[in-house]
């Protein structure tokens, strides 16, 4: 028998602060703008420039650490990454390295180890066809992204499978969206993630040789990179070949992983504090402006809506992930706050009209959603009919009840009109009235179908079903 | 006109005895016609000038001040002929005051030597003795203010850089408190350490210049602004101070017999202008040498990884990729000095050997802060020689690194732990000129200016003759 696996997941996530400057100058932040624009001596490491920090970029830092539940540093110290390379201007990257601003913390089923602050590297940009570095015939380099404040997010190696951690990293995206400090767009590179990755027998406490997986740039390749990489190394295991530490790279296209670097090859970034800033100290009144900024977030939120309204747990993650549908569903529950599932159901109703749009912006006032969702459950209106008024509400606003009325939507109740119908469409589908008899209750759809046209959609369906069998003597 | 103070010409343009632009194309010919190898530029025409209090006297900058459009080379062939973009804080503030700038001056490369000898662009020569250095690193604005090619002129000092040469040209030096002046600008040696100051013929000149100096800077983290207001000395007496002097670090068997005597004279000036004399120690000053040859080189070997070929200054461009580009360019920019410093501070750095370099520097660094403080409860001020010698012979000390690093040996504790200090002229051996050194408390420069005025008017120091 073969021995089962259990991987072992840790993510590191670099996200782009949605500051107005960058990290240690003045420039503007910006994205696809021409090359170059937004460049002064200090982001291109000029002979002589200095460093001044972002407070901004720390009072994001400090919103992050607070919302991830994190031990916040007294003071903020900025280290000096000593590394060559073509984006790095200066030589060096100034990053945090045993004083993170943030240390411990969780998010969801994942415990953090750090969060730190850094500058983001200039984007290279390979000549040729390929677009990337071999085989190109030459490398520019556009500093327009260099400077950018970057939060480092570390976790601990708390994931077992890809899925988790596509899924995690959906949870910290909405996170971060909702405290407003990044754009969080993996396209645009506002948030990047690198995966560690090892194996270890199921049950065991050790862990196994770890690799890296860089620079994944959607959720859907973080999922196959990360499991491309699960199996390569239970592979390497089962064929009785050790895995070696190294960095790597996933290639979506091919699926195939390659390596980048062993760890031989490992950089000594020589870290030193860096002389050119003075450590900062976190005030009181820092914290205070953090946490005043701080909402409540997904998580939370999913939290007291599944307890506390008793929602399923997709409507409660549904409305917790996107903050204008959470704010517009208890803006409705204000007004009608005896139903939230019904409500809830109906803001997603409303959501899926509404392409991605706010719902507060949109035509259907909250009254009249919970307006509607009344009419539902008074049997007034059916569920047919209540799509319906929606889609009327959507694309001219107003009140549902005078909708109803007026388009002649209200439901036929249990009376004599529909018992007749029921009736006629007996005695138009005769077939099927015996097979039902003959107990194939599947049979009843056409049935069912002549009142619903008959009705224009208003008849309810269970209690034509009630009819139906009535009629039929069942 | 040359012969006058930049204090005094200041004075003279202001009562219009002399304009300003006269006053300018003087000293630009001068600069022009310098056979020191004191100037890398020397400006073709006056720039446009702040109507500020220094009414128009011009001054000479240190290379490594960047100033737009014009050559800022830092002393290195990795940088021939880079004009910045922008122009530092300090010099931006002094043209603002009325000081233009006159021309770039030679240095040590990246300010790492003594002698000068390490420049890209060739040695200076210190006017006392042609076949003598000048000192380093600031040897270029130190011999063009002591031969009269510039009225007063900016440096920078991280060991000594500006006392030292002063004190081996015959004229005043000030290394201020360390971040109160704004290093944005001034390209980078190391950077804890690194802080400008004036040269200039007179102590009054160093406290004028030193005025329109400081100032907090919000380009320059570590820069603040003075707590005290800089005053122009006056004083002629020394009256109820104490000045300590640390007996043990005298005795060190490279100071020169002459230095020592006219450092005593001026000890005994002092006693008679009514300054009681003190001994004092500083225990942990013998390590400040090798403290500060690991700190430096560490932050330098970080500063100087952005002259890499790929944005500005030299590049060797290479058929063999990246790292071959950055290796040649490297190696044909920078000079042995410089690589020197690079290696030892990379070393200083590296994983596994940080601790017991940079780490015990550093712990090193702050027990010679505590020394001074201890040493500040028993006096006001504390003096040593500034150089243990007189200027040596061009070439004497390139093949021996350690014995050029000893001529540091009495400014660097002050360095290290960001104190003040000065150097005034007080006197001669062997006809060369010898510095004294005064350094006191953090923010004590009025007090420090004021002694060394006293000790100035006392001493009567004859300067070279730069008339005519
Ligand atoms: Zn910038």
């Amino acid at each position: 028998m073969s021995t089962a696996y259990e991987p072992v997941i840790g993510l590191e996530i670099h996200v782009q602060l949605k500051t107005r400057t960058k990290m240690f100058c003045g420039c503007e932040l910006s994205f696809g703008d021409p090359p170059n624009v937004h460049t002064c001596p200090v982001c291109l490491g000029l002979p002589g420039a200095l460093p001044a920090v972002n407070a901004r970029a720390i009072h994001y830092g400090l919103m992050i650490g607070l919302a991830l539940g994190s031990e916040l540093a007294p003071r903020s110290v900025f280290h000096r990454k000593n590394y060559f390379y073509p984006d790095l201007p200066k030589g060096y990257q100034i990053s945090q390295y045993d004083l993170p601003l943030c240390r411990g913390g969780r998010l969801g089923d994942v415990r953090i180890h750090r969060v730190h602050l850094e500058e983001d590297a200039a984007k290279l940009v390979h000549v040729g066809e390929s677009g990337r570095i071999h085989g190109s015939d030459a490398s520019i380099v556009d500093f327009n992204r260099g400077g950018t404040p970057l939060a480092e997010i570390v976790t601990e190696p708390d994931i077992r499978s890809a899925e988790q951690a596509r899924d995690w990293l959906q949870l910290l995206r909405v996170t971060l969206r909702q405290l407003g400090v990044s754009d969080v767009n993996m396209e645009e590179g506002s948030l990047r993630c690198d995966a560690n990755i090892s194996i270890r027998p199921a049950g065991s406490d050790e862990l196994g040789t770890k690799t890296e997986l860089k620079n994944m740039n959607s959720f859907r390749f973080i999922e196959q990179g990360i499991k491309a990489e699960i199996e390569r190394q239970e592979a390497l295991l089962r064929a009785g070949e050790p895995v070696v530490q190294e960095t790597l790279h996933f290639d979506p296209r091919t699926g195939r992983i390659t390596s980048l670097r062993s760890k031989e090859e490992a950089h000594d970034y020589r870290y030193f504090p860096e002389p050119d800033l003075v450590p900062i100290d976190i005030t009181d009144e820092m914290l205070e402006a953090a946490r005043a900024e701080v909402p409540e977030l997904p998580a939370e939120r999913q939290e007291r809506y599944r307890t506390q309204l008793g929602l399923n747990e997709d409507s409660a993650k549904l409305l917790a992930d996107r903050v204008e549908l959470a704010e517009y569903f208890e803006s409705v529950l204000a007004v009608n706050g005896s139903e939230p599932q019904a409500v809830a159901n109906w803001v997603t109703e409303l959501a899926a009209r509404l392409d991605e749009g706010d719902p507060a912006a949109s035509k259907v006032e909250p009254g009249a959603l919970a307006a509607l969702v009344g009419l539902l459950s008074d049997k007034a209106i059916t569920v047919g009919a209540a799509r319906q008024v929606l889609d009327r509400l959507v694309a001219e606003g107003g009140d549902p009840k005078a909708i109803v009325e007026a388009e002649g939507l209200g439901a036929i109740g249990g009376g004599e009109e529909l018992a007749g119908l029921v009736a006629e469409a007996i005695a138009a589908n005769a077939d099927a009235a015996e097979k039902i008899k003959a107990g194939n209750m599947k049979a009843i759809g056409p049935i069912i179908g002549h009142v619903m046209k008959a009705t224009k959609g208003r008849a309810d369906g269970g209690e034509v079903t009630r009819l139906v069998r009535e009629q039929l003597g069942l | 006109m040359i012969e006058l103070t930049a204090k005094q010409l200041a004075d003279a343009i202001g009562r219009g005895d002399v304009s300003a632009a006269e006053a300018f194309d003087a000293y630009r010919e001068r600069a022009a016609a310098d056979d020191l190898n004191a100037y890398l530029w020397v400006a073709e025409e006056r720039p446009e000038a702040g109507a500020g209090p220094l009414n128009g006297v011009p001054l000479a900058v240190k290379d490594l001040f960047c100033t737009e459009g014009v050559p800022s080379q830092s002393g290195s062939r990795i940088l021939e002929g880079y004009r910045p973009p922008y122009t530092a804080t300090v010099v931006r503030r002094l043209a603002e005051a009325g000081a233009p700038l006159l021309g770039k001056t030679n240095q040590d490369e990246f300010a790492m030597g003594s002698s000068n000898e390490n420049s890209g662009f060739g040695p200076v020569r210190n006017p006392w003795d042609r076949e003598r250095v000048p000192g380093g690193s600031s040897g270029g604005s130190a011999a063009a203010v002591a031969a009269g090619s510039a009225p007063w002129a900016l440096g920078t000092d991280t060991g000594g850089s500006i006392r030292q040469p002063a004190a081996l040209c015959g004229i005043v030096g000030l290394k201020p408190t360390y971040g109160t002046v704004s290093r944005y600008g001034m390209i980078a040696f190391a950077s804890s350490l690194d802080q400008a100051g004036p040269l200039t013929r007179d102590v009054t000149d160093a406290a004028l210049l030193y005025a329109h100096m400081v100032g907090r800077d919000p380009c320059d983290s570590t820069s603040l602004e003075h707590p005290e207001a800089i005053a122009l000395p006056s004083s002629e007496r020394l009256d109820g101070l104490r000045i300590g002097v640390p007996r043990d670090a005298l005795a060190h068997e490279g100071v020169e017999p002459g230095v020592l005597a006219a450092f005593e004279a001026t000890l005994a000036r002092a006693e008679e202008l009514g300054a009681a004399v003190v001994d004092i120690a500083l225990p942990h000053a013998d390590h400040a040498l090798s403290a500060y040859y690991v700190i430096a080189p560490a932050e330098a070997s970080s500063n100087l990884a952005r002259f890499d070929g790929v944005r500005y200054g030299l590049r060797r461009d290479a058929d063999e990729g990246l790292l071959a580009m950055y290796t040649h360019t490297r190696h044909d920019g920078f000079g042995p000095e410089v690589k020197r410093r690079i290696l030892i501070g990379t070393y200083a750095l590296s994983s596994g050997y940080y601790d017991a370099y940079y780490g015990r520097a550093q712990q090193v660094r702050t027990r010679i802060a505590e020394d001074f403080r201890a040493a500040f409860r028993e006096c006001d001020l504390v003096a040593t020689p500034t150089s243990p010698t007189v200027a040596f012979k061009l070439g004497e000390r390139v093949d021996d690194p350690l014995a050029m690093y000893l001529g540091d040996l009495f400014t660097i504790p002050f360095s290290l732990a960001g104190l003040p200090a000065i150097s005034i002229p007080c006197g001669l051996s062997e006809g060369l000129p010898v510095g004294f050194q005064l350094g006191g408390p953090a923010f004590s420069e009025n007090r420090i200016l004021d002694a060394a005025y006293a000790l100035e008017q006392a001493i009567g120091f004859t300067p070279l003759e730069v008339g005519g």
